[in-house]
């Protein structure tokens, strides 16, 4: 066991982990944070990704003893953020979801796509998506929905 | 699946991580951003009984930037190259390149030394940081030294690296004002590891021109005749890449594969000569 503290979701934590958890297990069976999925366990499919100091990473690729004294941030923390909430709003509108088990991590991919200026053409959502994996949707909806985020936002423009 | 049971270490320097790694040479295993060992492990493919930390090491992070080269840390992500975070020494290539590799999500831990290390035949950085002629620095108990990338990687997931070593940095040098640069990365889909990737870089100033190949079944390929024909500014460059690959039987290229070389290595050529 090994001690961490970490921040997740703007709460300071602290907790004895084993080093083989993955920050994605320590999320789930450790903070009931079940709003982070795992499909692949091996970073391929991105059902599992959150933020990490603000950036997305994979939840499943990152060990939660390596994630000592960083920023976490889970699906469950965007109740307020602009860009999240404009979003989830058109994700509804445009129906960019099934199953809803990739959903998560395409909000928080989404979400980094728009505030880093990358989602201004169709090609470069899909190019920005391409880590994410959706089986119900064709992704048509999805890529959508983000643009309409997008334009609504008026981050559009590739280097506005 | 989940990871095996491991110990896990986060030294305070390059000197005590090299310290624990010789002190365990069979288990241990060196973790910076973790993009390939972590689901190596999760896959049960890799099971090392220690991990060494050195993602958080600040002189693993360094930038440096000389008149004639580049110096960047191990740890440097690929999203800090491709965001331009870190000095480029190449006009343009290193950022384009980081852009192609994996998803972003893999970018923002995956560091330049982690994919150096681990050396996988389709890997990015091998085989463009070849084409640059850059050099690997590693750290061992005995000290430091330099390795040329075209030395570094010696095979599939093979490399130069002892045991008891830790890349350090990679040494770039810069390309003049007037290089020309050419990549092209062949795969299913964005992200995707390569299925072929072939990197022309042409130098007159330095008098520098190489094309390689990566995804090539073993370590990158440097393509000879290419390159004197990129130098010479010659026309076609389709025969020369088809002479290269002849003489690289070893390779085992099966037809399709060879055509997705011939295709990649003639268009990266084209985009320098254009």
């Amino acid at each position: 066991m090994t001690a961490i503290r970490l921040q997740i979701n703007g709460a300071d934590v602290a907790d004895d982990v084993p080093p083989r958890l993955s920050l994605a297990d320590f999320l789930r069976e450790r903070r009931n944070l079940t709003g982070t999925h795992l499909g692949c366990e091996h970073g391929v499919c991105g059902a599992c990704t959150v933020l990490v100091d603000g950036a997305p990473a994979r939840s499943c690729l990152m060990l939660a003893v390596a994630c000592d004294e960083r920023r976490i941030q889970t699906i469950e923390a965007f109740a307020d953020d602009p860009v999240m909430q404009a979003l989830r709003r058109n994700f509804h509108q445009h129906h960019a979801l099934q199953c809803g088990y990739c959903t998560p991590a395409m909000l928080i991919t989404a979400r980094d796509l728009i505030l880093r200026r990358r989602a201004g053409s169709e090609r470069e959502i899909r190019d920005g998506l391409a880590g994410n994996i959706c089986r119900c949707t064709g992704y048509t909806n999805i890529v959508t929905a983000i643009a309409a985020a997008a334009k609504e936002l008026g981050t559009e423009a590739a280097n506005a | 699946m989940k990871a095996p049971a491991v110990d896990y270490v986060r030294p305070k320097s390059l000197a005590e991580a090299v310290d624990l790694l010789s002190q365990h040479p069979r288990e241990a295993r060196v973790i910076a951003g973790g993009q390939s060992l972590v689901a190596m492990m999760n896959l049960r493919v890799a099971s090392p009984g220690l991990l060494i930390d050195i993602s958080r090491l600040p002189e693993l992070s360094l930038v440096s930037d000389d008149p004639n080269a580049v110096g960047i840390g191990a740890c440097v992500t690929h999203a800090a190259i491709e965001d331009g975070q870190a000095a480029d020494p190449s006009r343009g290539l290193m950022p384009r390149v980081a852009a192609s590799l994996a998803y972003r999500a893999i970018r923002t831990r995956g560091t330049i030394g982690g994919s150096l290390a681990l050396s996988d035949p389709a890997a990015e950085w091998p085989a463009v940081l070849t084409a640059l002629d850059a050099e690997v620095v590693v750290c061992g108990p005995g000290g430091k030294r330099s390795i040329g990338c075209a030395d570094f990687t010696t095979g599939v997931f093979e490399t130069a690296l002892a045991a008891d070593e830790i890349i350090e940095s990679v040494r770039i040098p810069k390309l003049s004002q007037d290089a020309r640069w050419g990549y092209l990365k062949l795969c299913r889909k964005a992200g995707e590891f390569a299925s072929a990737l072939a990197v022309a870089v042409i130098d007159r100033t330095r008098g520098h021109s190489r094309v390689v190949l990566g995804a090539a079944n073993g370590a990158p390929l440097v393509l000879d005749h290419t390159s004197r024909l990129l130098s010479n500014g010659g026309p076609e460059p389709r025969n020369a890449v088809a002479a290269d690959l002849d003489r690289a039987a070893d390779r085992h290229f099966d037809e399709f594969q060879r055509n997705l070389h011939i295709v990649a290595a003639t268009r990266a050529v084209r985009q320098v000569l254009q």
